[in-house]
C-alpha cells in the first residue's frame, strides 16, 4: 500500500513537473520544474531499489547538472519567448503526433509478457556490485567516459573563451 | 574469448585497442604542449598530431595480429573492424594534413582543434570494434560532442557558431532517441551485448519492444550518417563549418556509425531491417539529389551529395550480408577518399574568411589553377561514379549486391538518381572548364600538407577505382570471418 | 488494490519521453530544448532502473553511465550557446530562428 502511494507521489510529481517545463515561458521557471522532475525521478529509482542511482540523480543531475543550467540562464538574462506562428502549428500537429504515439509505446509495453510486481524496499543493486560492474565488465565503458568527460570540458573552454585578436575574419 | 576469466585486463586486451590508447596519448600530449609552445607556429603541434594518426596507423596493423573479443567482450577486433579502423584514422591523418593551410589563414587555435580530432577519432575507431551498446553509445557521444565542437571553430563567423548550435540540438535529439531505443531493447532482450541480443532475437519470438528498440536506434544513427529524413541540418552545418572539418565529419564518423549499423543490423539480427532500409535509402538519394541541384554554394552542393551518397551506401544494407557488407564498406573507403580530397580542395581555394565558395568562383579554374582543376574534376567525376574511380566500382558493387538481393525497385531508383547527380557534378567541371576566369578570385599555390592531403586522396581513389581486387578481397574475407 | 509492477514505472518513462519529444518539436528557446532533451534522457534512465528489476544490474550502470554523459553534454551546450550569444551580440533567446526545421 505504501509503495502505492509513494509511487503515485513521485510519478506524479515527475509528470506534472514535466508538463509544467513545457508550460512555462521563462526558462527559470522551467529550470526549476527540471528539478522537481529530477527529484522525484529520484524518489522512484528509491523504491526501484536503486540506491545508488538515486543518489547519483540527486547529487550529478539535481545538483551539477542544473546549477549549471541556471547560471547559463541568468548570465545570458535569457527572457520570456513569444510563440509565433509556426510554433503553434508545430504545438497543433505536434501534441495529436505525440498522443499518438504515446498510446502506441504503452500498447508495446503491454504486449510484453507480464511484468513480475516490484516489491518495496528490496535491493538488487548494492553498490558494491555496482562497483564491481563499473570496474571489471564495464571497465573499459569508464576509461572511455574520461575522454567523453575530457572532451567535453575542452569544449566548453575554448567555445567559451572570447575569439583570438590576432586575425581577422571578413 | 580469451581474457574473459581473467580477474584483470591482460597485455592482449590492451593491443586491441592499442590505436585508441596512441589517439588519445597523443590528444593528450598536444593539449599539454599547447602552452609550452605558444611561441611556435601553429604547424608544431599539426606535426605532431600527424605523427600521432600515423603512429595509430602502425598501432592498427599491430592490432591485427591480435584478433578477438577484449575487456570481457566489450570490443572485438576482426578484419571487419580493423578495415574500419585503418579507414578512420587514415582520413584523420589526411585531414590534419589538409588543416595545416587553414589554421595559420583563419587563426584558429590548434591545440584544442588538433586534440579534438584525435580525441573524436578515438570514439570512432572504438565504435568500429565495439559490440556492446554501452560502449557504442559513448564512444559516439564522444566522436558527435568532438564533431559538434568542431563545427563551431570558425569563432568570429556568426554562421559557424550557428551551425555548431543547431548540429549540437538536433544531434543530442537524435542521441536520446539513440538511448530509447538501446533501453527498450535492454527491456526485450536483457542485454546490452550484440551478440547476446542477436541470439535472443533469433532463438524466440521477437517482441514488438524489440522492433521499437531497433526503430528508435536507427532513427538516431541515421541522423548521424545524415540519411533522409533526418538530413535537415546537414547543409546548414556544412555550410557554417571550416572546410577541413566538413571533410572529416563527412567521412570518418560516418563510416565509424556505418560500421556499427552494419553490426546492428547483421548480427543482431534486426527485425525488421529491409522495409527500414528501404524507405530510408529511397529518401535519401531521391532527396539529395534533388536538394543538390539548385544549390550554388560548392560546401551545400556537396553537402546534399553526402545525404545521396548515404542512401546508396543504405542500398547495400538492405541486400544478404555475405554481398552486401562487403560492397558497403568498399563503399564507405571510396566514398571517404574522394570526398575528403573534394574538401581539401574547397578548403584550399576557399581562401581567408571562406570567401570563395560559391560555383561562379570556380569559374576558368582550369586556366588560372590547371593541376587544381583536374583534381577537382577526378573527384567530382568520382562521387558521379564514372570508371575507374573509386566512386563507379563502390556504385556497381553496391546495386549488384542489391540485384542478388531481388531489390530492383531501389536498383532502378538509385541508377535515375545517379543520372540526375550526374547533372550537377558535371555543372561545376562546365564552369571550371567552359567559362573565362574571374579575375579578382586569387589562386594561391597548394602548400606542401594540403599537396600532400590531395595527392593521397587522389592516389587512394584511383586505387580503389583500377585495382579494386585486394580492397574487395579483404572485404570478403571480414565478413566470412565475422558471419561464418 | 493493484500492485505496482515494472510496467508501471516504464509508461511513466513513456509520460517523460513524450512530453520531452513535445517539448524539443514546439518550444522555440534554446534552453528550454535543452532541458527537454535532458527530460528524454531521464525517461531512458527510468526505464533502464525499471528495467533492471527484471534483468539484472546492468541497466543501473547503463544509466550511470548516461547521467555522465548528460553532464558532458549540458556542459558542451551550454558551452555552445555562450559562443553563438557572443556572436550575435545579443543575449535574446527568442531570436535564435533555429528550429526552421
Amino acid at each position: 500500500m505504501l509503495h502505492l502511494v509513494l509511487f503515485l507521489v513521485f510519478a506524479l510529481g515527475c509528470v506534472a513537473g514535466a508538463v509544467n517545463l513545457l508550460a512555462q515561458r521563462h526558462p527559470i521557471d522551467s529550470a526549476l520544474s527540471l528539478v522537481v522532475v529530477m527529484g522525484s525521478l529520484a524518489g522512484e529509482y528509491l523504491l526501484l531499489g536503486a540506491e545508488f542511482v538515486a543518489a547519483i540523480q540527486v547529487i550529478v543531475y539535481a545538483g551539477a547538472i542544473m546549477v549549471l543550467f541556471v547560471f547559463v540562464i541568468m548570465l545570458l538574462n535569457a527572457g520570456v519567448e513569444e510563440r509565433t506562428p509556426g510554433s503553434r502549428v508545430a504545438l497543433l500537429l505536434g501534441v495529436p503526433g505525440m498522443l499518438i504515439g504515446s498510446a502506441l509505446v504503452v500498447w508495446l509495453l503491454l504486449e510484453r509478457s507480464p511484468t513480475p510486481a516490484v516489491a518495496a524496499g528490496a535491493l538488487p543493486g548494492p553498490p558494491q556490485t555496482i562497483a564491481w560492474l563499473l570496474f571489471h565488465d564495464y571497465l573499459l565503458p569508464f576509461e572511455v567516459t574520461s575522454i567523453l568527460v575530457l572532451i567535453a570540458i575542452m569544449g566548453a573552454v575554448v567555445l567559451a573563451s572570447p575569439p583570438a585578436t590576432t586575425k581577422k575574419e571578413s | 574469448m580469451n581474457g574473459s576469466l581473467a580477474m584483470v585486463p591482460q597485455a592482449t586486451d590492451y593491443l586491441r585497442v592499442l590505436p585508441e590508447i596512441v589517439l588519445s596519448i597523443f590528444g593528450m600530449a598536444i593539449m599539454f604542449a599547447d602552452p609550452l609552445l605558444k611561441e611556435r607556429p601553429p604547424r608544431t603541434l599539426g606535426t605532431l598530431a600527424l605523427l600521432g594518426s600515423l603512429l595509430a596507423l602502425a598501432a592498427t596493423w599491430v592490432q591485427a595480429q591480435y584478433p578477438g573479443f577484449a575487456f570481457w567482450n566489450m570490443v572485438r577486433v576482426d578484419a571487419f573492424s580493423v578495415f574500419f579502423h585503418f579507414l578512420i584514422v587514415a582520413v584523420t591523418a589526411v585531414v590534419i594534413l589538409t588543416s595545416f593551410e587553414y589554421m595559420e589563414v583563419e587563426g584558429i587555435r590548434a591545440g584544442e582543434y588538433y586534440g579534438l580530432i584525435l580525441l573524436g577519432a578515438v570514439g570512432m575507431s572504438l565504435m568500429s570494434s565495439a559490440v556492446e551498446l554501452v560502449l557504442i553509445f559513448l564512444a559516439l557521444e564522444i566522436s558527435s560532442i568532438a564533431t559538434y565542437i568542431l563545427a563551431g571553430f570558425r569563432r568570429r563567423a556568426a554562421i559557424s557558431s550557428e551551425a555548431s548550435l543547431k548540429y549540437f540540438l538536433l544531434g543530442s535529439f537524435a542521441t536520446a532517441f539513440f538511448l530509447y531505443g538501446v533501453a527498450l531493447m535492454f527491456g526485450a532482450t536483457g542485454s546490452t551485448s550484440i551478440q547476446v541480443i542477436g541470439a535472443a532475437l533469433s532463438s524466440f519470438e521477437v517482441p514488438a519492444l524489440a522492433y521499437a528498440g531497433i526503430a528508435l536506434m536507427f532513427v538516431g544513427l541515421a541522423f548521424k550518417v545524415a540519411a533522409a529524413p533526418f538530413h535537415i541540418w546537414t547543409p546548414d552545418v556544412y555550410e557554417g563549418a571550416p572546410a577541413p572539418v566538413v571533410g572529416f565529419m563527412s567521412t570518418a564518423p560516418k563510416a565509424a556509425v556505418f560500421a556499427v549499423l552494419l553490426r546492428l543490423m547483421f548480427e543482431a539480427h534486426a527485425p525488421g531491417r529491409i522495409g527500414l532500409i528501404w524507405v530510408v535509402a529511397a529518401l535519401s538519394m531521391t532527396l539529395g539529389n534533388l536538394g543538390a541541384l539548385v544549390q550554388n554554394n560548392v560546401k551545400r552542393l556537396l553537402a546534399y551529395s553526402s545525404i545521396a551518397h548515404a542512401g546508396y551506401l543504405l542500398v547495400a544494407f538492405a541486400a544478404v550480408p555475405d554481398s552486401g557488407i562487403p560492397a558497403a564498406m568498399f563503399y564507405a573507403a571510396s566514398y571517404a577518399a574522394m570526398n575528403v580530397g573534394a574538401f581539401a580542395v574547397v578548403s584550399h581555394f576557399s581562401n581567408a574568411g571562406e570567401r570563395y565558395v560559391k560555383i561562379e568562383d570556380y569559374s576558368g579554374l582550369s586556366s588560372s589553377s590547371p593541376l587544381l582543376a583536374a583534381i577537382l574534376t577526378v573527384f567530382l567525376l568520382s562521387l558521379i561514379g564514372i570508371p575507374i574511380t573509386g566512386g563507379f566500382i563502390a556504385k556497381f558493387y553496391v546495386f549488384s549486391a542489391a540485384l542478388q538481393s531481388n531489390l530492383v525497385g531501389l536498383v532502378i531508383l538509385g541508377v535515375l538518381n545517379s543520372a540526375v547527380a550526374a547533372y550537377y557534378y558535371l555543372r561545376v567541371i562546365v564552369v571550371m572548364y567552359m567559362r573565362e576566369p574571374r579575375g579578382e578570385v586569387p589562386v594561391s599555390a597548394v602548400p606542401a600538407g594540403m599537396g600532400a592531403a590531395m595527392a593521397v586522396s587522389l592516389a587512394a581513389t584511383i586505387y580503389l577505382g583500377v585495382l579494386p581486387g585486394r580492397v574487395l578481397d579483404y572485404a570478403g574475407r571480414a565478413v566470412a570471418e565475422w558471419l561464418h | 488494490m493493484v500492485p505496482i509492477t515494472t510496467l508501471h514505472y516504464l509508461v511513466v518513462a513513456a509520460a517523460l519521453f513524450v512530453l520531452g519529444v513535445i517539448g524539443v518539436l514546439t518550444r522555440r528557446n534554446v534552453i528550454i530544448v535543452l532541458m527537454s532533451i535532458e527530460l528524454i534522457l531521464n525517461a531512458v534512465n527510468l526505464n533502464l532502473v525499471a528495467f533492471s528489476r527484471l534483468w539484472g544490474l546492468h541497466g543501473q550502470v547503463f544509466a550511470i553511465f548516461v547521467i555522465t554523459d548528460a553532464a558532458a553534454e549540458a556542459a558542451v551546450g551550454l558551452g555552445i550557446l555562450i559562443a553563438f550569444f557572443r556572436n550575435k551580440e545579443t543575449v535574446n533567446v527568442d531570436e535564435v530562428d533555429l528550429l526552421k526545421w
